[in-house]
């Protein structure tokens, strides 16, 4: 222990007279973005983690956890969100690490005699002192972390899957900068009050990582300005759990995409709304290809306003679908298997479904003699029980046959 | 583990319509995803000291061992345990192709650069069309003309694949690079064996008609270095030397050395256990296969000729 803190004591000195203006600048500052610039490193500095060790007494003797840096680190650092330049950082403390290196062991020698490994200390002193290897100082995994922070600890007890959030850029040093007792919890809370389910928020977080980050009373703006829309409770719940970004997205913004919607397709208030709720993906993806999407269905498809309309009401997935598998999809269908635009307006799922799917059912029931899909004629197949059953119900059911004809008839192809 | 096991070398049927390249990622994902389900290995476990509950007497801290699972071992932290694996693919079909398409995995990827120097041939099922020619001789290219067939007849048709069969045979012999003269070269005649083991043309070794109702016919091809659009130019050629015109309608591989249609799996069939089972049914005649032509390719000529010379 005297050791320890002799040492410790030492090099804050040293530290406060080198540098006493600008090193707790730099420790402010270096925390919340990356160091590198690629990977979302996170930039625990191990030497500074034994300062704020040594500053305070001991008598924690928390040998296990780190979470009193932490909460040291969450506590002293700025917004997260602070935008300085990574690489003068990063030049900077390379400079500045190696000087003062060459200092410490300057000074070290000539006034204080340097304590020996082989002096003998009490047992409190032994059992205090800790022996972990240092956390590395840049890392492009949260793995190295995990065991050593509480935040990610529990976090990974919801069931957030880290190896996921790591990839995303920036998600990993967010994390590691947030406090689970202070930022974390209120969110969750949140979250909570909005009625995504306690087994849906591992897998919410996942998704979105960056709504730990956001502001309280921004979030809850949104989810005042959706129910003044007259969207329910559980409307509410189910629109945030299937599209995890929507909660980021301002006021203005939804407001814009709403209105978008209502005046594009035409549909009622009611009508939209159901439509939203239950593909809220439209909310926060891109507008012009759903602009672009509904010009293919007119123009070149050839459906009219009101078919349009039935089927987004129907399959909305459509609004999003790529326009080359869209016109593909449609080629085959009207111009080979001959179904007109009625019939597909009634069932708009077959547009959902793979091209070469359609095509290996299609041209077995043509073999078979089966590929009947007008309903004024006996044995009609309807076209959603071509494309949505599994293999071997449609084997047995509609075409007659074994699955063991459908694969040699496959190969046939 | 599973994935160090899976090794060697098997083959799909390719659908048309699908690029290559999505058909070996298509079965890379499927194989992933069955290998990632199984469970893995147990996270390790450490000794950590946590502070005691209650303290203990005075000033000292207690502190209580306690056996903890590694939490950078836990699922959620690590991710999937296989990320990639090595899937080599053999001869190449295009986009309008299908058929027997040769995969290796791990270590069998080493058996597909011996097949190809075992320069094997493929063959293949081609259907054409007659009456009309387009650009890229596949019967969804821009159209260039529109004949009369009528006058085209089964004789005739065989005729001309004759007419090619000896051209091709011709630059078989010459391709091949043995001296006719020697008895060698007659022995390997006899047996079939002659063809050229580097690279050379796409060459025919053997054409027939499968099947012939106007105005469309269908062949079968063995060939030797080829590409499926020459197998399409092949077809307008023929359409030409008739006064007429053709078009490639099919062009599928049924075979491609010793793997045929029976041993191809369908994409309904594209699972760990069947590719497995795949795998072991063919290793037999892949190995037979390969020590029979790379060995006996060097028994008979550089074997016999060094003798030779001895005898001299």
């Amino acid at each position: 222990m005297a050791v320890w803190a002799r040492q410790v004591s030492r090099w804050c000195c040293l530290l406060n007279t080198a540098r006493a203006v600008e090193f707790p600048g730099r420790l402010r500052s270096r925390g919340p973005r990356a160091c590198r610039v690629f990977a979302p490193a996170a930039a625990l500095p191990a030497a500074e983690e034994l300062v704020p060790c040594g500053l305070r007494p001991y008598s924690h003797g928390a040998v296990g956890s780190c979470s009193p840096p932490d909460g040291a680190k969450g506590g002293s650092f700025s917004s997260p969100e602070s935008n300085l330049p990574p690489v003068q950082q990063e030049q900077a403390k390379a400079e500045i690490l190696p000087d003062l290196n060459a200092k410490i062991l300057d000074e070290g020698w000539d006034d204080i005699p340097p304590s020996s490994a082989l002096e003998v200390i009490s047992e409190e002193e032994a059992v205090q002192i800790i022996a972990e290897p240092l956390l590395p100082l840049q890392s492009s995994t949260l793995r190295d972390y995990v065991d050593h922070s509480e935040t990610l600890a529990k976090l990974v007890h919801l069931g957030v899957d880290l190896s996921q959030v790591e990839k995303r850029q920036k998600a990993g040093q967010l994390l590691l900068t947030l406090d689970f007792e202070k930022d974390i919890k209120k969110i969750l809370l949140f979250l909570k009050d909005v009625g995504i389910e306690d087994n849906q928020l591992g897998q919410f977080l996942t998704k979105n990582p960056y709504i730990l980050g956001e502001d309280l009373e921004s979030l809850e703006t949104r989810v005042a300005y959706l129910k003044s829309k007259k969207f329910g409770q559980s409307e509410i719940a189910q629109m945030v759990s299937r599209a995890p970004y929507l909660l980021l997205f301002s006021v203005e913004r939804l407001d814009n995409r709403l209105g978008f919607f209502k005046n594009e397709l035409g549909l009622s208030v009611k009508k939209t709304k159901d439509l939203v709720i239950r593909l809220p993906r439209l909310l926060t993806g891109k507008l012009e290809p759903v602009k672009e999407n509904l010009q293919v269905c007119q123009i070149e498809l050839g459906f009219q306003r009101n078919e349009i309309q039935q089927i987004v009401f129907k399959t909305p997935k459509i609004l999003t679908a790529s326009k080359k598998r869209l016109k593909q999809t449609f080629d085959y269908l009207h111009n080979i298997m001959g179904i007109p635009h009625h019939m597909l307006t009634r069932f708009p799922q077959v547009f959902n479904s793979k091209l070469l799917r359609i095509k290996e059912r299609h041209m077995f029931l043509a073999f078979l003699g089966r590929a009947q899909y007008d309903p004024a004629q006996p044995s009609y197949i309807s076209l959603d029980q071509l494309v949505s059953l599994p293999d071997e119900v449609f084997c047995t059911e509609i075409a007659k046959a074994s699955m063991k004809d459908f694969e040699n008839f496959l190969k046939t192809l | 583990m599973a994935a160090a096991e899976l090794a060697g070398v098997f083959a799909v049927y390719k659908p048309a319509g699908v690029a290559w390249g999505r058909v070996r990622e298509a079965v890379e994902t499927r194989l992933l995803r069955e290998l990632n389900a199984a469970p893995g290995r147990a996270p390790r476990q450490q000794v950590r000291f946590l502070p005691a509950s209650a303290p203990g007497g005075g000033g000292a801290v207690g502190l209580v061992a306690a056996r903890l699972p590694v939490l950078a071992d836990h699922p959620l932290v690590r991710g999937p345990r296989f990320k990639k694996l090595k899937i080599g693919a053999g001869h190449r079909l295009d986009v309008k192709a299908s058929g027997v398409f040769v995969l290796g995995i791990g270590h069998g990827n080493k058996l597909l650069t011996d097949r190809y120097n075992c320069h094997l041939t493929r063959v293949y099922t081609v259907g054409g069309l007659f009456g009309k020619a387009t650009d890229d001789f596949s019967e969804t290219g821009n159209l260039v003309e529109k004949t009369t067939f009528d006058h085209i007849t089964r004789e005739k048709l065989e005729r001309i694949l004759a007419v090619i069969q000896g051209t091709n045979q011709k630059a078989l012999l010459m391709y091949s690079n043995i001296d006719m003269k020697t008895q060698e070269a007659y022995e390997l005649a006899v047996k079939g064996l002659i063809r050229p083991m580097g690279k050379s043309p796409p060459i025919i070794t053997a054409v027939r008609c499968l099947q012939f109702a106007l105005p469309e016919f269908q062949l079968e091809i063995h060939c030797l270095h080829e590409t499926q659009q020459y197998l399409r130019k092949m077809v307008h050629e023929i359409g030409l030397e008739l006064k007429s015109s053709a078009v490639c309608t099919q062009v599928r591989r049924i075979r491609d050395g010793v793997f045929t249609v029976d041993d191809a799996l369908p994409r309904t069939q594209w699972n760990l256990q069947s590719i497995q089972e795949a795998i072991q049914s063919c290793q037999l005649k892949v190995e037979t296969e390969l020590e029979k032509t790379l060995g006996h390719g060097e028994n008979s000529l550089l074997h016999q000729l060094g003798e030779g010379w001895r005898h001299s």
